[in-house]
C-alpha cells in the first residue's frame, strides 16, 4: 500500500491486477473456488447417503420403501430435474451468443422446471407424512427426509438463485459479473442432478427391489 | 506473479471456449445419453424383469455411468478446464466419498452383527 502511494496516481498497481481479471471474467479463480465449495456440498452429502445407507433397514415395525415409494412419481420428478438441466445448458450457449433474451427465457424455464420438481417432493412428503411415515417414525425415514430433504432445500435455494439471476440480467444485462455468476450457479444446477441420480438409485430404485 | 499469470492466462485463452461452456452438441449428447440412463434403471425396477440381485447390480452400474456422463457433458470436467484442477479436486472427492460410504457400511455392518446377532434363540443366548 505504502508502494502504491509513493508512485504516481496514474499508475497504481493493483488497478493492474484487477484489470487483468476483467479480461476474462468468466474464468479466473472463481470458478475453480466455487468447484472446490461444491466438492464440500458432495461431502456432506456423501455423510448423507452413508447415513442412509447404515439405517435403511431399521423400520422399527413402520413402513418399508416398497409400501411407501411411487416410483412413477419418482420417474417423473428425475424427468422434471434432467430437463431443467438441458435447459439450463441451452441457457449457457445463448449467453456464449450473447443472446440476453433468450438466456432469460432459458432461466425462466429452467425456475418452472425445478418448481415443478420441488413441488412434486413437496406433495411426496405430505403424503407420506399423512399416512403417519414421519421422519419421527423410524431410523430409516429420520435418514430418508435428512437426506431427500437436503437435496431439496439445494434445490429451493438453487431456485432462490435463479430468480435472483433473472432480476440481475433484467437491471444490467450479460455483464462480466453476471457472466460468471450464471456460470456458477449453472455448476451448482448440474451438481444437484448428479446427486439426484445417486438418490434415485439407491434411496427409490434399490429401496422397492429389497 | 506476473509470469505465472501470463502463462495461465495464455492457457486459457486457447482454449477458452472448450473449458466451462461446452456445446450444444454436447448438452444434447449428454442429455441423450441421460434420458436412457435413466429410463433403462426405472424399466428394470418397474418391470421386474430380472431378479432382484441382477437389477440391482445393473442399476447401480448405469447411476455410475450416469454420473459420469454428467460430469463430462454438463459439468465439463475434463484434464484442460482450470488446468486440469477441477479434475484433481473431483478424484480427491470421489476418492473421500467412497471412503466415508463405504467405510460407514463395512463398519456399521460387523457392528451390528456382533452386537445384534438375527434370530438368536433364546436358549443360546449366554447365561447372565
Amino acid at each position: 500500500m505504502s508502494v502504491a502511494l509513493d508512485e504516481k496516481a496514474s499508475t497504481p498497481t493493483f488497478y493492474v491486477i484487477e484489470d487483468e481479471h476483467h479480461d476474462h471474467s468468466d474464468e479466473g479463480p472463481t470458478m475453480l473456488g466455487f468447484w472446490i465449495y461444491l466438492m464440500s456440498d458432495a461431502l456432506i452429502f456423501a455423510t448423507l447417503f452413508a447415513t442412509y445407507g447404515v439405517l435403511f433397514t431399521a423400520y422399527a415395525g413402520g413402513p418399508t420403501p416398497r409400501e411407501l415409494f411411487e416410483l412413477p412419481l419418482v420417474a417423473l420428478n428425475t424427468a422434471f430435474l434432467l430437463i431443467s438441466s438441458i435447459t439450463y445448458g441451452m441457457g449457457m450457449m445463448a449467453m456464449r451468443d450473447g443472446d440476453q433474451a433468450k438466456v432469460q427465457m432459458w432461466l425462466v424455464l429452467t425456475f418452472l422446471f425445478g418448481l415443478a420438481f420441488i413441488s412434486v417432493e413437496l406433495y411426496e412428503f405430505s403424503h407420506m407424512i399423512a399416512e403417519g411415515a414421519t421422519p419421527q417414525r423410524s431410523a430409516f425415514l429420520s435418514a430418508f427426509f435428512t437426506l431427500v430433504g437436503t437435496h431439496g432445500l439445494h434445490v429451493t435455494f438453487g431456485l432462490i438463485w435463479i430468480a435472483v439471476m433473472l432480476a440481475q440480467v433484467g437491471m444490467h444485462g450479460l455483464i462480466p459479473d453476471n457472466q460468471r455468476r450464471l456460470m456458477c450457479l449453472g455448476m451448482f444446477w448440474h451438481l444437484l442432478d448428479v446427486v439426484w441420480i445417486g438418490v434415485f438409485t439407491f434411496v427409490y430404485l434399490l429401496g422397492v427391489i429389497q | 506473479m506476473t509470469v505465472r499469470n501470463n502463462t495461465h492466462d495464455a492457457g486459457l485463452a486457447a482454449h477458452k471456449h472448450k473449458s466451462g461452456h461446452g456445446s450444444r452438441r454436447d448438452y444434447m449428447i449428454g442429455f441423450l445419453l441421460s434420458v436412457v440412463l435413466t429410463a433403462i434403471p426405472f424399466w428394470l425396477v418397474m418391470s421386474g424383469v430380472l431378479s432382484a440381485a441382477p437389477t440391482a447390480v445393473l442399476v447401480t452400474l448405469l447411476a455410475v455411468i450416469q454420473v459420469l456422463v454428467h460430469t463430462v457433458y454438463f459439468l465439463h470436467v475434463d484434464t484442460r478446464s482450470e488446468s486440469g484442477w477441477t479434475l484433481v479436486a473431483l478424484i480427491f472427492t470421489a476418492i473421500i466419498v467412497l471412503i466415508v460410504i463405504s467405510g460407514s457400511l463395512w463398519i456399521m455392518y460387523h457392528l451390528h452383527g456382533n452386537m445384534m446377532p438375527p434370530a438368536l434363540p433364546p436358549t443360546a443366548a449366554p447365561p447372565m
